[in-house]
């Protein structure tokens, strides 16, 4: 493992009742890099995330973060050890405030006391002005960067974003592709899995090309769209399995 | 002033106060007394339901446990009151770390699975075998420590308990982590709660708050049997009266002990021939047109309900 990468992945297995929704999945992070997971429709990009992030253990494999085997690890021991996420959909605590929300992230996410401040957190994501209304009565832009705010809060040292662009306008996609820019020039690294490939060539130095639980190509998307493989699962669409 | 504070000031102290002056001036005390316990149950109640979203139809098993922890300190050991009440919350808390497995059961399977603790229990207890220990089915009787007065005055202590309890969690950290393992708790292990220990905690001091109620009902008594201190009509009453009012608030529970017991005992007295049609249509009501509780018609205007 290069002393660069957050995260190496290697030969990751996640089965669902027979299915291998992962099947041997390999790729790897450095620290400070974005990089793109794009693959069609079930390929497995969320089902990588839910495994990195401790929701679900997987059957055989390795993820190595920051130095150590994390895989199999909870969630919130995941959370504390520096690894969050945001929901394809989103999903903050409804009948809580959305400053409640970070607050919550907070106080036990593992940030050091004061670290973090809620309402300017709020404030950094456009959600100063619905700080103190239930999560349910955001609109679902509004709820998507609540998810982020919640993961933000707890100072991952490595973000997997789910689908944060999908349902954006031009001018939120923009602002959304400047943030996770300007957090991985403070040193974070992230994972965007996204359909939008002009979001992905906006942010993204590298991508991971998956179909079928597995790693078909890792480059720049300018080389992606040249490769014979890639354009295959892409334009064969539902015929990935 | 804190919120924490206000909430004590107002909600708090002009409830025990109120419990504290009224035998003097009404001569029920039994049934004031059934007020105490029952108010202690709901929030009790609250502490599980409405903070984890657990409903524990078997939350009578905590009290039965905490009349027996008492009864039997008593009988075998001749400890006295007050020390038994420590015993109380001993078997308790001791039954519900035998049951935490239950918590990885969600929604109708948890509350059934707790049911059925809850008259295992019983039947545990009740066995004639362990007369000897148990007094088996003939019951408890400790005349020794009758002393309705005092068994009042630390009724009133153990409700003031659970209520700093409620406001504990409605003011703190711990109370927020816990609403927000209701609300989601894929997304609560996210935000880096550690969901299974949360869970246990709360069980926890919902069964010590049931068992402390278990053994000041032992001790107001006296004399029981095991069906007394075992009877569903508790766990029923209890997560009636906290949903009545509306759960994870501190007032909610207790709102709806006032009215409920209250109506209860009204129609129970005034039109006994009825009582069960015009309670068991209320129930029905409030299920169908508040399934939030009384609370939320206010919380609807836009109003913060402590
Ligand atoms: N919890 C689960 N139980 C059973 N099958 C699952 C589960 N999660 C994912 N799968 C299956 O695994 C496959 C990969 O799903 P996944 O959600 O990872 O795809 P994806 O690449 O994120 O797709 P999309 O672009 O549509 O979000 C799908 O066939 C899906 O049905
Ligand atoms: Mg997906």
């Amino acid at each position: 493992m290069s002393p660069d990468d957050i995260l190496r992945i290697d030969g990751l297995t996640k089965i669902f009742f027979g299915f291998r929704a992962l099947d041997g999945l390999s790729l790897h992070v450095s620290r400070g890099e974005i990089l793109g997971l794009v693959g069609p429709n079930g390929s497995g990009k969320t089902t990588c995330i839910n495994v990195v992030s401790g929701l679900y253990a997987p059957e055989d494999g390795s993820i190595r973060f920051d130095g150590a085997e994390v895989a199999g690890l909870a969630q919130h021991k995941l959370v504390h050890r520096g690894i969050n996420r945001t929901f394809q959909v989103p999903k903050p605590f409804m009948q809580l405030s959305a400053r409640e929300n970070v607050e919550v992230a907070i106080a036990y996410g593992g940030a050091r006391q004061g670290e973090v401040d809620a309402a300017a957190l709020l404030g950094s994501l456009n959600l100063d002005a619905v700080a103190n209304r239930p999560a349910a009565e955001l609109n679902s832009a509004q709820q998507k960067m609540l998810d982020l705010a919640r993961a933000l809060a707890t100072k991952p040292k490595l973000l997997l974003v789910d689908e944060l662009a999908a349902g954006l306008n031009p001018a939120e996609l923009d602002w959304v592709a400047a943030k996770l820019k300007e957090f991985a020039r403070s040193g974070m690294s992230i994972i965007v899995v996204e359909h939008l490939m002009g979001f992905i060539e906006q942010v993204t130095d590298r991508v991971v090309v998956m179909n079928a639980g597995k790693e078909i190509f890792g480059g720049t998307l300018g080389e992606a769209v040249q490769d014979k493989q890639v354009v295959e699962v892409f334009l064969g669409g539902g015929h990935a399995h | 002033m804190p919120r924490y504070a206000k909430h004590i000031l107002f909600i708090v102290a002009p409830l025990v106060a109120a419990f504290a002056i009224l035998p003097f001036a009404y001569n029920n005390q039994l049934l004031l007394f059934n007020f105490v316990l029952f108010l202690t149950l709901a929030q009790g109640v609250n502490v599980i339901y409405g903070f984890t979203g657990y409903l524990p139809f078997g939350y009578v098993g905590f009290f039965g446990a905490g009349a027996y922890g008492f009864s039997l300190l008593i009988l075998h050991l001749h400890a006295p009151p007050l020390a038994a009440m420590g015993g109380a919350a001993v078997a308790a808390l001791a039954i519900a770390l035998l049951l935490t497995p239950l918590l990885r059961l969600s929604g109708a399977y948890f509350s059934i699975a707790n049911l059925a603790a809850a008259l295992a229990l019983m039947q545990f207890i009740s066995n004639p075998n362990l007369e000897a220990i148990t007094r088996g089915p003939y019951g408890v009787s400790m005349t020794g420590v009758f002393n309705p007065r005092l068994a009042y005055t630390m009724a009133l202590i153990v409700m003031a308990g659970a209520m700093l309890v409620a406001v504990w969690l409605r003011n703190s950290r711990f109370g927020l982590a816990l609403q927000a393992v209701r609300e989601d708790p894929v997304s609560a292990a996210q935000a880096g709660v550690d969901v299974p220990r949360a869970r246990a905690y709360a069980w926890l001091i919902s069964a010590v708050i049931a068992g402390l109620a278990g053994g000041v009902f032992a001790w107001y008594v006296t004399v029981f049997y095991p069906e007394n201190v075992f009877s569903s009509d508790y766990s029923i009453f209890a997560v009636v009266f906290a949903l009545f009012g509306g759960v994870s608030t501190i007032l909610g529970p207790i709102v709806g002990v006032l009215i409920l017991y209250g109506v209860y005992n009204f129609i129970g007295f005034s039109t006994p021939q009825y009582f069960q049609l015009i309670y068991g249509a209320l129930i029905m009501a409030l299920v169908l047109f508040l399934p939030q509780g009384l609370i939320s018609l206010v919380k609807r205007r836009g109003i913060d309900v402590p």
